[in-house]
């Protein structure tokens, strides 16, 4: 199969806004050098012709593990909040989520 | 000949009442004292609980009662492993004074059996190198040559047991995280098959790879650390609901007869002195009644590249869970996609943020058919190889890491070279298959060398009895501190 094209600074800008980071001009540069370099490397997967194999995402057979729906010890409530950067009546406190972007 | 059990000699005197436990916890609190200032082992060293915890051990003991097989064994628990009410902050400044509400799995099962916890080790930032230069907090130096890295991302816990802080530790391996770091500490590290330890309270990296296992300084020990931490936890979904291989107890059944391959592909990019050695404990197997072979799994090239795909992606969405909301660092901010970014960009180290672009990017869409599930492919592919060559073959032999440990700077401005350095790893891991590595003397740089045995899922008890004969023919290491000595 076809490798995607190289990576581009323009794509790592979009990238680390997916994933919630804000990186200076510098890291930008850097990253933009050091991931298409891995993703180079990686080549050799992505260019190879796999039609057909399966996917394992996991090494080892894997089912739904269930139990019984019973009322079970839990996590102390207090304890849990008292490790929160900011609570109010006993629920986690966060900035205005209300007329942001989506 | 039985194999060396330091620790468990040592539990064995506390719970025959002929030593306290708090003398033997307080010896290691003072080695920690007088060394851990040069090696930087520890996160967090936890003296007071320790004696403590030590006290209530010998009170046990008095009492007529039994503390358990590790009784008043000092452990040291590397830094993802959560602890109640202990900070837990896998070397990351996002995790900096959290207090988790709970203990791992393991920890409750070590405190049962007797063992003394006395501190968290250092480690890369969320377990995501190979030098523990990429923790937060200042790297790790290697006890053998504080100029060297100590390995990764489990170098505290290596280093802790190398320099006598504790003699045994717990790490995890998503990579090789436990095996390399042993291996350039010198001492025995293991990962066992995925679902045998349970992974409740250890901090995610990459979920579908991750698992908990033991370091020590002798092949035994490490044996009954494993026996200790495994079997079935319904708190994991992960954990296998079947016994976990028993180890310690077949530890001295030898070789005779068993299948020995020497995976070719591992001796290809490895130092000469390195194979050497590999060659050496082959050789130590036949002559111990075992046939040895050399077994190609050619697809094992792909590993790194496959892992460097697989592991970035779990990571991208297991570090979502850090958004300054529940715990750990907030960065304040207008609003809460902005306190997000700016805690995340401020709470991240480097080689984290890489791995979560990296993850990001190969999970998104129009490159997840190219990197991603083509990784995923060569995941089957790699147990496919595998499983041809344990057709014919109960183990394979081959070197932990292709080098002994590397100067501290030599691979940080060059992360694809700092991954090379799991390419011996990363297979098991893809696998799900357990690994363990055993030192083998120096290499020519006097520095320790690892020699690593491998075998098919579940089969711990080969892999230790196999373990056992290779550490029986090792040639001794160099004391600490004198391997700058051979190359001057």
């Amino acid at each position: 199969m076809a490798g995607p094209a190289r990576l581009t600074r323009d794509e790592v800008v979009h990238v680390a806004a997916l994933a919630r980071l804000e990186l200076t001009e510098e890291e930008l540069d850097l990253f933009t050098v050091q991931l298409a370099k891995v993703l180079d490397h990686a080549a050799d997967v992505s260019f190879l012709d796999l039609a057909g194999v399966p996917m394992t995402s996991h090494a080892l057979a894997m089912t739904n593990v269930l139990r019984p729906d019973e009322v079970q010890p839990c996590l102390d409530r207090d304890e849990v909040l008292a490790q929160a950067p900011s609570v109010e009546d006993h629920r986690f406190r966060v900035p205005r989520i209300l007329g942001e972007a989506p | 000949m039985s194999a060396p059990r330091p620790s468990i000699e040592l539990a064995q005197a506390v719970r025959s009442g002929a030593r306290a436990a708090v003398d033997v916890v307080g010896e290691h609190l003072a080695a920690i004292e007088a060394g851990d200032g040069a090696v930087h082992a520890f996160n967090l060293v936890t003296a007071e609980q320790a004696r403590d915890q030590a006290a209530a051990v010998d009170r046990m003991v008095a009492e007529g009662g039994d503390p358990g097989p590790l009784a008043g064994v000092p452990i040291a628990l590397k830094d993802n492993l959560c602890t109640r009410g202990v900070p837990t902050t896998c070397s990351s400044r996002i995790l900096e004074g959290w207090l988790p509400p709970y203990d791992a799995t393991v920890v409750t099962r070590l405190r049962r059996a007797g063992a003394v916890v006395v501190g968290k080790t250092n480690m890369d930032e969320f377990a995501m190198g190979s030098s523990t230069e990429g923790s937060a907090f200042g790297p790790t130096h290697n006890p053998h040559d504080t100029s060297r890295v100590p390995g990764g991302s489990s170098g505290g816990s290596a280093a802790a047991v190398a320099a006598g802080f504790a003699p045994l530790a717990l790490g995890s391996d998503t990579g090789g995280s436990i095996r390399q770091p042993a291996a350039l500490c010198g001492v025995v590290g293991m990962k066992p098959t995925y679902g045998t330890v349970s992974r409740y309270g250890l901090v995610a990296f990459a979920s579908s790879l991750d698992q908990i296992g033991p370091l020590a300084t002798t092949v035994a020990d490490a044996a009954l650390l494993f026996d200790v931490i495994g079997g079935h936890d319904p708190a994991d979904s992960t954990s296998l609901n079947r016994p976990s291989p028993r180890v310690l107890s077949v530890l001295d059944d030898g070789v005779a007869g068993l299948a020995v391959g020497v995976l070719t592909e591992f001796l290809e990019g490895a130092a000469p002195d390195v194979v050497a050695r590999v060659r050496e404990a082959a050789e130590a197997c036949a002559a111990a009644g075992a046939t040895v072979q050399e077994v190609s799994v050619p697809v094992v090239h792909l590993g790194l590249s496959a892992y460097y795909l697989i592991s970035p992606g779990e990571a991208s969405s297991n570090l979502a869970r850090y958004d300054g909301v529940r715990y750990g660092l907030r960065v304040d901010a207008e609003d809460t996609v902005a306190m997000n970014t700016a805690t995340r960009s401020a709470g991240f180290g480097a080689e984290v943020k890489r791995r979560i672009m990296l993850g990001t990017y190969v999970l998104s869409a129009g490159y997840m058919d190219a990197y991603y599930n083509q990784a995923l492919r060569v995941r089957t592919k790699t147990i496919e190889g595998f499983d041809a060559a344990y057709a014919c073959c109960d183990v394979l032999l081959g070197p932990t890491s292709p080098t002994t440990a590397f100067p501290l700077g030599s691979k940080t401005g060059d992360p694809l070279a700092m991954y090379q350095s799991d390419v011996c790893t990363i297979p098991s891991n893809l696998a799900g298959h357990p690994a363990i590595s055993i030192p083998f003397g120096p290499g020519d740089d006097g520095l320790p060398v690892g020699v690593q045995v491998l075998g098919p899922a579940l089969s711990e008890g080969t892999l230790f009895r196999v373990a056992a004969v290779v550490e029986a023919a090792a040639p001794p290491l160099l004391p600490l501190g004198s391997a700058g000595e051979v190359r001057s």
